[in-house]
């Protein structure tokens, strides 16, 4: 029987990674804020690899951070293996990742939500939302029927959505690491409207730690320098002895194995229907697409100091266990491997993210928002980054305040919640680097110094800690001009320290900045030159360098974004009729149709919309604008 | 995409009369005359000069070199038709100083060709022109999208896609390699990847040369050659026009051009177009020279793609011919000995007397006899259907906005290139790779936005 239970202003339904930073964002931002979970000990759980960050991921990660969240500040406290990748590559590219513990990140995790102010944790299933007339949130129901009156619904429900497991020729009808899975709340959403998906992926088996043979495994170390997470964690505050990863490879009986058994596959014999990302393909995925590969790299990665389990990244299936154990016994130092926790494919509910705007609010049902897997994405840092601002924007809209919309080229947060709303999602979005059309300005160094001055706006930033990104930012621009106006002259020392790092003796004198352009030197090696230097903090030298040495590109970029501003300025009225705009073409109507675009760079962006169409619809805008004038 | 940067485009109606005006619009308006603008000091001014003021100075090419000496007026933003910073530079007339201009303009990087109707699209949605026009503006727009699709296809056919899919192709490639390493760098890896770019590097420059260089060859093709007759009273000029079009006569149809408006007669020889441009009166009086005077021919020839010189070999070489020579030296031209078939013996002495004068190539006609014109029309097709444009299957550029779309792609090559040079690590190479890429995109006029993450995909096995 259906009963009152309590009234909040925002429910959170889930606690994985988006629902923590989404809970968290709300409860911080003075709500009376109430988490749902299917399991308390499921909170901030990391069902699948046992990593933070990565390329692009890792930007995500400071962004959110750099916005007020909370999982740099998690993985400082709970790594176990940190390592800037791409160190050779150019600053945009370089990513920081950290290996997990799996249960120190959780429990650090549940710690930081059990005790926030303004956040209740109950484990319940939400198996309904409600709205009134208007289709407006004004609540949720839980399972036993308890009823609670909210103003806002975030909806982070991750894989648990009518959750399958599957492996071979089995179905456990569970969430991810059998965890309950969650029934109801799909047929509540379709019930308002919400056009759901079925998407899938998949995890590699656990293997007992004392049956692998390490010494026939390469070892692969963290960075002796540890760059934290958060840009409020100091390295020599979270530097501790790191745990190492090894290495491995598959070879042909492993192919030859998969390759036999391939019917029993439930991918290949159709029993999954749900769409998996063509990032994270299982290994009989690889081994039937790639064919000519005759190894596949395999990680060894530990799950946590408190298990023996250790994770096979590149090696998730969804074979019968027997295979699974026979393939997995191939690898070198594997041949008496002992599985844990098998490896499976997990199907679940999602919704089509078209159906929502760039709050990450639902288009056609107000205050309701949602964030992570439940919205198509995957991954850990996608989840949390959605959670984050699906949870700012839920504070934002109940405090009748503008909603925090990262653009393009603000934040790597941007482009996925961009990508989601006006891209087709046909498959779990991952992020990668190549997504970001600015990624020079869009680095990991920098994103305190793109975001802070928002988190700080949503109030998620204090103002002590936006008033130090403010002197960071004056004394990087002093010393950027510092080096502009210091001139070198071709005085003897300075002819003999160029030859003596390989760079051309000068002919005239010029500034300090033209040297710090050269390939072959740096900021820190012209400090023998350079007698007024000023002490700054390494964080300051960093960007200082990056704006002098890659001005050229930066400033290339630069005046892209500004093209790229002037469009996404351009508001679409909430009630345009696309059947008005006279020469669209029929493909542009539908989609612009099916999507409701906010602005013309949000409408450029969709598939089939052509330039000539964005034209036409510009023109359109302006001159009905002008006729209501 | 839809942009709001500089556009420039010739403003007034391109004929060999007058003035022709070459308008500039957008924030980088000034920047971009200012680079082609020099005083007669040869210093660059225009970014200092008030808005609102018309300036005397000369435009000049990257060598410095002068193209012509213009009038520039600088109006900034919003005092302006379409409330732009905009630039109007005008120039003497003619299409070819004009076009040279626009060229210039354009090679600054930082201005593109306008799409029709633009700067009237933008004075509206600034503000600057009434409601009215907005449905005619848009009209023009989607016309110009179906004008385009249209064109597209037919250049399907005609392979250049394919041409432009081939570097497309070959950049992907390239810009999947990096970025799958760059993602997931514990998987992938580089090696050999600089030999391969640096071919790649090679392979495109070549290919995209070959399509840029096209366009002259293409032009012609599209356009004909713009051609004028020269000669002394009673030298043959309309016997010589009348067997040339008597061959063949034909008349080019639905090709919008800017350089119809002066051309006489269209003359088709054989795979070649002939426009005769400005013949009025030859009919006549055959009476170019005097009538017009040495100045008016001397414009007409400067205009033209090809002068054709038409002397009477009975009558033998006088001042107005050496005149004429005089006129045709820097330009791709033939002398015709006509009357030939009166004169037996002294042809030898005619053409030794005029060796002395003129470069050009010499052939003996005979209008009576119809003798001379076969060698007239296998010269014209090999002086101006190079080798290339034959061997090339007939894929030619012939609009304006294509060839800014290869030049700009292989000016990105070139950034590839200087960024090796500078040592700078491969994701600096994806900014460009990618700028080339969607430079030839336009022409094709593909939505791209998923192929890089496609490509990245089917080539390399990525993932955990």
């Amino acid at each position: 029987m259906d009963y009152f239970y309590g009234e909040y202003d925002v429910a959170v339904v889930g606690a994985g990674h988006a629902g923590c930073e989404a809970a968290l964002a709300c409860a911080r931002l003075g709500l009376n804020t109430i988490m749902f979970t299917m399991s308390t000990d499921s909170i901030a759980m990391m069902p699948c690899n046992p990593h933070i960050g990565g390329s692009s991921k890792g930007h995500i990660v400071r962004e959110i951070d750099a916005l007020g969240g909370e999982m740099g500040k998690n993985i400082d406290r709970t790594y176990l293996q940190i390592k800037m990748l791409n160190k050779s590559k150019g600053p945009a590219v370089q990513s920081l990742r950290a290996q997990a513990d799996k249960q120190e990140y959780s429990r650090n995790m549940r710690n930081v939500v059990e005790n926030q102010e303004n956040l209740t944790i109950k484990q319940e299933e939400v198996t309904d939302i409600i709205t009134d007339e208007n289709n407006k949130i004004t609540g949720v129901k839980i399972l036993t029927g308890g009823i609670f009156n909210v103003k806002a619904v975030v909806l982070c429900t991750g894989v648990y959505l009518h959750a399958r497991c599957i492996v071979g020729e089995t179905n456990i009808y569970t969430g991810p690491n059998g965890t309950p899975s969650a029934n109801h709340l799909t047929e509540s959403l379709i019930e308002h409207g919400v056009k759901m998906l079925r998407f899938k992926t998949g995890t590699p088996a656990r293997i007992d730690k004392r049956t692998i043979d390490f010494s026939k495994l390469e070892e692969q170390g963290g960075d002796e320098k540890v760059v934290p997470f958060s840009f409020t964690d100091k390295a020599e505050d979270i530097e501790k002895p790191q745990v190492p990863c090894f290495l491995t490879y598959t070879n042909e009986e492993t192919h030859k194995i998969i390759r036999d058994n391939i019917s029993r596959s439930p991918l290949y014999s159709g029993t999954i229907k749900g769409i998996g990302p063509r990032y994270c393909p299982s290994i009989e995925d690889k081994v039937m697409r790639f064919p000519e590969k005759n190894r596949h790299q395999i990680f060894v990665e530990p799950e946590s100091l408190y298990t023996n389990e250790t994770y096979l990244s590149g090696m998730s299936s969804s074979m019968p266990e027997d295979v699974q154990l026979k393939m997995y016994r191939t690898l070198p130092g594997f041949e008496h491997a002992q599985i844990v926790k098998h490896a499976y494919a997990i199907e679940y509910d999602c919704i089509n993210p078209d159906q929502l705007k760039a709050s990450l609010e639902f288009k056609n049902i107000e205050n309701l928002f949602s964030g992570g897997q439940f919205n198509g994405s995957s991954g850990y840092e996608e989840a949390a980054g959605q959670g984050l601002v699906a949870g700012i924007n839920a504070a934002m809209k109940l405090k009748n305040k503008e909603p925090l919309i990262i653009d393009r080229s603000e934040g790597y947060i941007g482009v996925l919640i961009d990508d989601l709303v006006t891209k087709e999602t046909l498959e779990p979005y991952r992020m990668m680097t190549s997504r970001a059309e600015y990624r020079l300005i869009l680095r990991q160094d920098n994103a305190d110094l793109r975001l802070t001055k928002k988190g700080y706006e949503v109030g998620l930033i204090s103002k002590e800690r936006y008033d130090a990104l403010l002197v960071k930012e004056t004394e990087i621009a002093k010393e950027e001009e510092r080096l502009y106006n210091t001139q070198v002259t071709t005085n003897a020392k300075v002819q003999e320290f160029l030859t003596a790092h390989g760079s051309t003796p000068l002919k005239t004198a010029v500034s300090m900045a033209e040297l710090i352009k050269r390939p072959e030197l740096d900021y820190e090696m012209l400090k023998e030159l350079d007698v007024n230097r000023p002490e700054l903090a390494d964080d300051v030298k960093v960007e200082v360098e990056i704006n002098i040495k890659y001005d050229g590109y930066i400033k290339r970029q630069l005046r892209q974004v500004e093209q790229f501003k002037k469009l996404e300025k351009k508001k679409i009225p909430a009630d345009i009729n696309y059947d008005d705009v006279m020469s669209l073409r029929i493909e542009a109507r539908d989609k612009l149709k099916k999507f409701s675009p906010a602005n013309l760079g949000q409408a450029s962006r969709i598939q089939g919309v052509s330039p000539a169409d964005v034209s036409v619809l510009l023109v359109y805008i302006e001159s009905k604008y002008r006729r209501q004038q | 995409m839809y942009n709001t940067d500089t556009i420039c485009a010739i403003s007034t109606a391109v004929s060999s009369a007058g003035i022709n005006i070459i308008r500039i619009s957008g924030d980088l308006a000034v920047e971009a005359a200012d680079k082609i603008l020099v005083k007669k000091s040869g210093k660059h001014f225009l970014s200092e000069v008030d808005s609102h003021t018309i300036n005397h100075g000369f435009i000049v090419d990257k060598n410095e070199g002068i193209i012509d000496e213009v009038m520039v007026s600088v109006m900034r933003s919003p005092k302006s038709y379409t409330t732009e910073d905009v630039v109007e530079i005008n120039c003497h007339g003619g299409i070819s100083v004009t076009k040279s201009i626009l060229e210039e303009i354009i090679n600054t990087g930082l201005v593109r060709l306008a799409e029709p109707g633009e700067f009237s699209k933008r004075a509206f949605l600034n503000g600057r022109i009434d409601l009215s026009s907005a449905e005619a503006i848009m009209n023009l727009i989607s016309a110009k999208s179906k004008l385009a699709a249209r064109n597209s296809i037919k250049q399907m056919e005609g392979g250049l896609k394919e041409k432009i899919d081939e570097i497309k192709d070959i950049l992907l490639n390239d810009d999947a390699r990096i970025e799958a390493y760059l993602d997931d760098p514990e998987n992938l890896d580089l090696d050999g990847f600089d030999v391969q770019l640096n071919d790649d590097i090679r392979n495109m420059k070549e290919k995209l040369i070959n399509l840029i260089d096209s366009y002259q060859d293409g032009k012609i093709i599209d356009e004909g050659i713009n051609t004028v007759i020269l000669g002394r009273p009673n030298a043959g000029k309309s016997s010589i026009m009348n067997i040339l079009s008597k061959s063949e006569r034909s008349i080019v149809t639905d090709i919008a051009g800017t350089t119809r408006d002066t051309i006489e007669e269209t003359i088709r020889l054989g795979d070649i177009v002939l426009n005769i441009i400005d013949t009025a009166g030859i009919h006549e009086t055959e009476d170019v020279i005097e009538k017009i005077g040495i100045k008016k021919a001397e414009s007409k020839a400067k205009e033209a793609d090809f002068c054709i010189v038409v002397i009477d070999s009975s009558v033998g070489i006088g001042e107005d011919d050496k005149k004429i020579f005089n006129l045709i030296k820097d330009k791709k031209s033939v002398v015709l000995l006509n009357k030939s078939d009166l004169n037996g013996n002294a042809h030898e002495t005619l053409l030794e007397e005029i060796r002395k004068d003129t470069n050009s190539k010499v052939i003996f006609t005979s209008a009576k006899k119809g003798e001379g014109f076969d060698e007239l029309k296998k010269y014209i097709e090999e002086e101006f259907l190079s080798g290339r444009l034959k061997n090339n299957d007939d894929i030619y550029i012939t609009n304006e906005r294509q060839l800014s779309n290869l030049k700009e792609a292989l000016n990105y090559i070139s950034n590839i290139e200087k960024s090796i040079e500078m040592g700078m690590s491969e994701d600096f190479y994806t900014i460009d790779i990618m700028g080339a890429y969607h430079s030839l995109s336009e022409i094709t006029g593909e939505d791209i936005s998923e192929d890089l993450i496609n490509r990245i995909f089917e080539k390399f096995c990525m993932g955990k």
